[in-house]
Formats: structure tokens, sequence, C-alpha cells
């Protein structure tokens, strides 16, 4: 029985009911990750769970990114469904080698015999004033690697929805989390909505002059700048793509042959990110539709700056909006 | 000269590398076939004479399968039927001991040159000839047999074992006294692996959850051309203590210490005592693969001298000095391996490539609209040629 169908959360909150509803519907869902036991996590993702789950199945490890997702593939071959927590996305990278030569190919190799039903969240993005590895955005270089399947929440809403379909997936799921808005805006939770399908991408502003497409963090972004642009008489629809790989662009299209220019914007560097792909893709498809060439708005081929000068180095909303106006002046 | 403080040289506490594995190394049978006694290991208690003339018969049939299979392949591999072979000559004890010491519910991690372990489970060899012929990428179901798929990768595997052993702890199937129900794993590895972050970070992770798993290292001396000195100062097996389990060095070349000691571990595993690293000191006497060429980094007097410790040869020894074999039972294993290795050499080139358009299957459980899409289109393509299949 469920006492509550509405309320406002915020994004920790919303991600904090779904793995506790996945770990109440399933006994074979298990957490494990750098202090995600007691403490909750960094973030609190996990706050109280082990406390109400026990130890078993909230599995505080050790300081081993490798050793986590290596041990998960091992406890998801004896058919668990282990969710882990890479604690920053800079430091999922000790973990790379079983991430894209084990968890990604174990399926294929086995011929489908052995899958991997896993998720390993990673809190991704900037804009939290932190120090070097804690702000980044690897995610193309997970969604480049065949037999995982990337996505990313950006509200609390689909954050609820999206880590229990994530969890009850049966192919390994990078699951990506914009750390920035973990404890930003509060939204209302539905319990009893149908959230739409984990694997889609969603229209979450309508308009005709310029189709923006978003994903995590830069959802907000995106949204504001179409906010902005509404007051100089710009109508721009924005789309959050939610899904990565596979990537879901039908909507992006129908959009697209409508608007006749897009603009897709990501924390992530600009050169070889998931724009380009995007953009490759849109040109392909909505070739004789489009008014101007796709652009991209993100971040330069730098490493990630230091944190006082991380706003000049992300994309934001006055970004965007030069975008805007270079494919409306093309 | 050495620095007060610092504790004592190593190369005192460990003395300069042993050439047959030093004092420490657990053997029950001397490569001379004599049957020796060990104060803490033993092998055959309880058996009649028989019984345990049986059981060692049975491991000298179990080894010759073993070499006649590495035999073949490496055949195989020259004959352009294979694309790659990664030989085992020289490790069939240190395999079948391994092997033979599991039970049905015990879990296998392996390297891609557990081919007597393989057999030991009751994996078709032909299925392990098809991913070095590269028809599939190991097409044996690792829930049948609970053999995993071969890891390239070196070392991934031994963190998959710690985890799976995890989940036996998380499904009651350890120290419950029950000896059809008490499982463990066995994570397979190398001398060369042992360098690896993965393989340490198994260690961690085993030792602090007590998990069920026995990491067997064969320490053939090679990775590829590299030296054990290269990989370790000390003495592989010591090097679990720093990480908070047992170690213990046993003679990978006789199939009963191998068998004692792994069989023990086992135990150990499945009573919830936690994990243990086996160190099976053993030599690698043929390449590390078929593409190798030894004779660039090693010297054959160090072969030669490893011939003499031949693992096969001193059960055959053993067995006929003490009248627990007569000649039909020789002449019929022999038989059997040729019988084996014809159906490998036919079976190998019997094998069909897989069809190009099996490439998209099982990319994902689920398979995405995205593969969908290319997977069509491709064979559009595919389609396209003028006499394309019918």
């Amino acid at each position: 029985m469920s006492e509550t169908t509405k309320q406002k959360v915020t994004l920790a909150k919303a991600l904090n009911m779904g793995l506790r509803k996945a770990m109440e519907a399933d006994p074979k869902v298990l957490l494990m990750g750098e202090d995600v036991g007691k403490l909750g996590g960094v973030f609190r993702i996990t706050d109280g769970l082990q406390k109400d789950f026990g130890e078993d199945r909230v599995i505080d490890s050790p300081l081993a990114e490798s050793g986590i997702v290596g041990t998960a593939v091992g406890m998801a071959l004896r058919g668990y469904k282990p969710v882990v927590e890479i604690q920053f996305d800079g430091f999922v990278y000790p973990a790379y080698d079983q991430i894209v030569c084990q968890v990604a190919k174990m399926c294929f190799r086995s011929q489908g015999k052995t899958p991997i039903p896993m998720v390993i969240r990673i809190p991704f993005g900037g804009g939290i004033g932190a120090v070097e590895h804690h702000s980044e955005s690897p995610e193309a270089q997970f969604a480049h690697t065949p037999g995982l399947k990337v996505v990313a929440c950006s509200n609390p809403v689909d954050g609820y929805w999206m880590i229990q379909q994530a969890i009850a997936a049966p192919d390994p799921v990078i699951f990506l989390e914009p750390k920035r808005q973990y404890h930003a805006d509060k939204a209302e939770l539905d319990e009893s909505a149908t959230p739409d399908p984990l694997f889609s991408s969603r229209v979450v502003r309508q308009g005709s002059d310029v189709t923006v497409l978003a994903y995590g963090p830069t959802v907000k972004t995106a949204l504001k700048a179409a906010e902005a642009a509404s007051g100089e008489g710009r109508s721009l629809e924005v789309i959050d793509l939610r899904t990565l790989s596979p990537l879901d662009l039908q909507p992006v299209y129908d959009s697209v042959r409508r608007t006749g220019r897009a603009v897709i914007t990501h924390e992530a560097h600009v050169n070889l990110g998931l724009g380009a792909e995007v953009a490759a893709r849109v040109t392909e498809e909505c070739f004789y539709s489009l008014e101007a060439p796709v652009l991209r708005v993100g971040a330069f081929d730098t490493p990630y700056p230091p944190s006082r000068i991380e706003e000049d180095y992300l994309p934001d909303l006055d970004r965007v909006l030069d975008a805007v106006d270079r494919t409306l002046d093309f | 000269m050495t620095h007060a403080g610092f504790g004592p040289d190593l190369a005192e506490v460990f003395g300069p590398a042993h050439q047959d594995g030093g004092p420490e190394l657990v053997q029950l049978l001397t490569p001379e076939g004599e049957r020796v006694e060990h104060p803490d290991f033993s092998f055959g208690d309880g058996l009649s004479k028989d019984e345990l003339a049986e059981q060692v018969r049975a491991f000298f049939r179990d080894m010759t399968l073993t070499r006649r299979i590495d035999v073949e392949a490496t055949a195989l591999q020259r004959h352009g039927e294979l694309g790659i072979w990664a030989q085992l000559l020289g490790q069939e004890a240190a395999q079948i001991g391994a092997g033979r010491a599991l039970r049905p519910q015990d879990y296998v991690f392996p390297t891609y040159r557990e081919h007597g372990v393989a057999y030991c489970r009751g994996v078709d060899p032909l299925l392990l000839l098809g991913l070095f012929r590269g028809v599939d990428q190991g097409g044996w179901d690792p829930r049948e047999n609970n053999f995993g798929l071969y890891t390239i990768v070196i070392g991934a595997q031994t963190l998959h074992a710690t985890g799976y052993a995890m989940g036996m702890q998380r499904d009651g199937v350890i120290g419950t006294g029950d000896p059809d129900r008490d499982a463990a794993v066995i994570a397979h590895f190398g001398d060369g692996a042992s360098s690896q972050g993965d393989v340490n970070e198994a260690f961690i992770f085993a030792a602090s959850y007590n998990a069920p798993v026995v990491f067997f290292c064969q320490n053939n001396q090679w990775a590829i051309s590299e030296p054990i000195e290269r990989q370790t100062r000390i003495p592989l097996y010591q090097r679990a203590l720093g990480f908070g389990f047992p170690g213990i060095r046993v003679d990978g070349n006789d199939v009963l210490a191998t068998y004692a000691v792994t069989q023990a571990a086992l135990q150990r595993a499945r009573d919830g005592q936690g994990p243990t690293l086996v160190e099976a000191y053993t030599y690698r006497m043929g390449a590390h693969t078929t593409t190798d060429d030894p004779t660039r980094y090693r010297l054959s007097d160090d072969v030669e001298r490893w011939k003499l410790k031949d693992p096969i040869a001193r059960v055959e020894v053993y067995l006929k000095r003490n009248g627990l074999a007569d000649q039909d039972f020789f002449d019929a294993v022999s038989a059997e391996a040729d019988q084996l290795g014809h159906r490998l050499r036919e079976g190998c080139k019997a094998m069909p490539d897989p069809q190009p358009m099996s490439m998209f299957d099982h990319v994902f459980a689920e398979e995405t609209e995205e593969l969908r899409v290319e997977r069509e289109g491709f064979a559009a393509y595919l389609e396209s040629f003028e006499g394309a299949r019918a």
C-alpha cells in the first residue's frame, strides 16, 4: 500500500526513492560503492538504504573502482542485479577496462547466455566549484562502446522513474546523474503516474523557430534559454534526449523538419562529443529541411579548468542563445 | 648494505630464486615418481589400495588426454586451421589437480589457457578450438558446467570470481556443512597477471568480505618473454599474507599435491574461512602462444631441466613401479588419446564459419532500435549483390 502519490522532491530524494522502490521490488538488487552505506553516499543518494536493507544489500566497498565494477560483474553472473555508484565522474577511469572490455562485451561474448544486468551510476557534470576530476562529462566514451546503454536524467521525476527502469533493464546501463541538480530544484512527483519508456527522448518545451537539444544538466540551461528567447519573440523547442545510447532521434527529426534549425548543447567537449553524432544523423535524415547547419554548444577542447572559471567553460544560457542567433542568421 | 629500521634484507628472508621452488614447495610425488609425505597435506587418506590406484590412473588419463588436446590444437594451428593457440604443455598436473578438486556446484573463472580445467568440467574441447579458430568467442554455456568463458584481458576474471563468491555468500551456500550445497569459486591466473591491478584489487575485496574464492596462480615462470623476476621480488604465494589471507606454494607438476592443496583450499572457502592463494609452481614448456618464439629470450637448458620434472612421466613411473597399472591400461589411454585427436582434427576442420549477419546477435539482451536498423541495412546491402544467397 502506498500512502503517498504526490510530493515535491529534489533529484537526490527522487533517486533515493527510486532505488528504494527497486530494492523492494527485487531482492536481487544490490547497491555497492564507496561510502554508500552508513554515510549514504557523498551526495546522500543512498541515504538510509543500508539501515533498511542491511549490509549485504548496500555494500560499502574498498576504494577501488575497477574492483567495484569487476566484482559487480561476478555478482551479476551469479544472478544479482548490482547497482554500483562511482563517486565522481572523474573516478570512473580505473574501472574503464572492466566496463568496456567486460561489462559491455559479456552478453556478446557468451552469445546471450550471460547478459550483465547492471547499472553504473555516475554523478556527472560541473558547476559545483569542485577540484579536478569532480566535474567531468565522460558520456561519449561510453556511448561509443557497443554493448552499453547510456542514459542521463535531468529532473527529479525522470530520476525516480529512470533509475527503476534502468535497474529492471536486462542490459548494462550507464546512468548519468547531473550532480549540480541533486539538491537544486524540487518537482512534483506522482508515483502513480505511468512513466515514458527509458530509451526515449522527450519534447519538454514546444516551439517553432529552433530545436534545442540537451540532456542532463543542460536541459535546465536550454529551458532557461527558451524562456529568455521567448521574450525576444523567438520560439525554441527544447528536447531532452534522456537516452544517449541508443539515441531516440525520431522526435528530433520531427521537430527539425518543422523548425529547420537545430542546436545541441552538452557540458562535454564539443570535439567528438555526442553532439557530433546527433548533428550527423540530423543532417542525414533532415537534409532538405535544414535551413542552417546543426550547431553544437559545449565545453572547449581543454581539460576541465579550475572551478573559478568553470562558468566560462560550461555552456550557459548566453552561449546557447548565441548559437540560436547564429543559426537564425545563417 | 642494509639500513637499520627497515627490517631484514629480503634476499636473506626469501633466499635466492629457487630453481626447484624452494623448501616451501608442497610435494607428494617427486619428479622421479617417488611418493613423499608432507606434514600438512596428503593424498589418498581413507582410500583402499585399489581405490587409490584407480584415482592415480584417472589422473594419468586426464593429463594424457589434456596433453593430446594441446598437441592437436598446436598442430591444427600450424596447418592453418586455428588462428592461434595458447599452449599448456607442462601445466597438465596443475590444471588437472585443480580441476579434479572441484565439486559440481563450485564455479571456475579461467584465463585463456585453462584447457585442462575445461576438460575436467566437461566442456567439449572442440568448443575451445572454436574460440581459437575464430568462429566464436567461447561457444560453451558457462551455466552448464559452472565454467566461465575464457578471459583474455589478464586478471580481469579474478574480480568476477570474487564478485561471484560474494554472490554465493548472499545465497547462503557457504559454511552450511552440507557437502552438496557448500560451494566455492576458483580464479585462475598466471604469474604475469599477478602484477595487474585487478588481481590485487580482487585480493583486497576477497579479504575484506572473506569471500569463498581460491586464487589459483599457475606460475609458469614466463609472461610471454618476461621472466618471473620481472613480476615479483618475493615468492608469489608470500604476497597473500600482505593481503590478509594464507598463501601456499605447491609443486604444480605434481598432480597429487596440486589436487590435495587445491581441495583443502576450496574446502576452507566452502567452510566460510575465506580466500587462499595457491601458487602452482610449474613451467611453460611451450611458447606463450603459437605466435611466440621462446628461443629469443630463454635458454634451452632451462627447458631441458624442466623436462625432467614432467608431470605425466612421474605418474607413469609411479604407476608402473608400484604395479598399479598394466600395459593394457597404458595402451587403452593411448588409443583413447588417438581417438580424441582424430575427433578434434575432423571436428575442427568441419566447423563452419559463422554467418556475417550473426555479428548483430546478442550485442544486447534487448536489442535496440538503432541496432535493428543497422542490421537490416547490412542485410539489404548483402542482398543487393547479384547472386546473393537465395
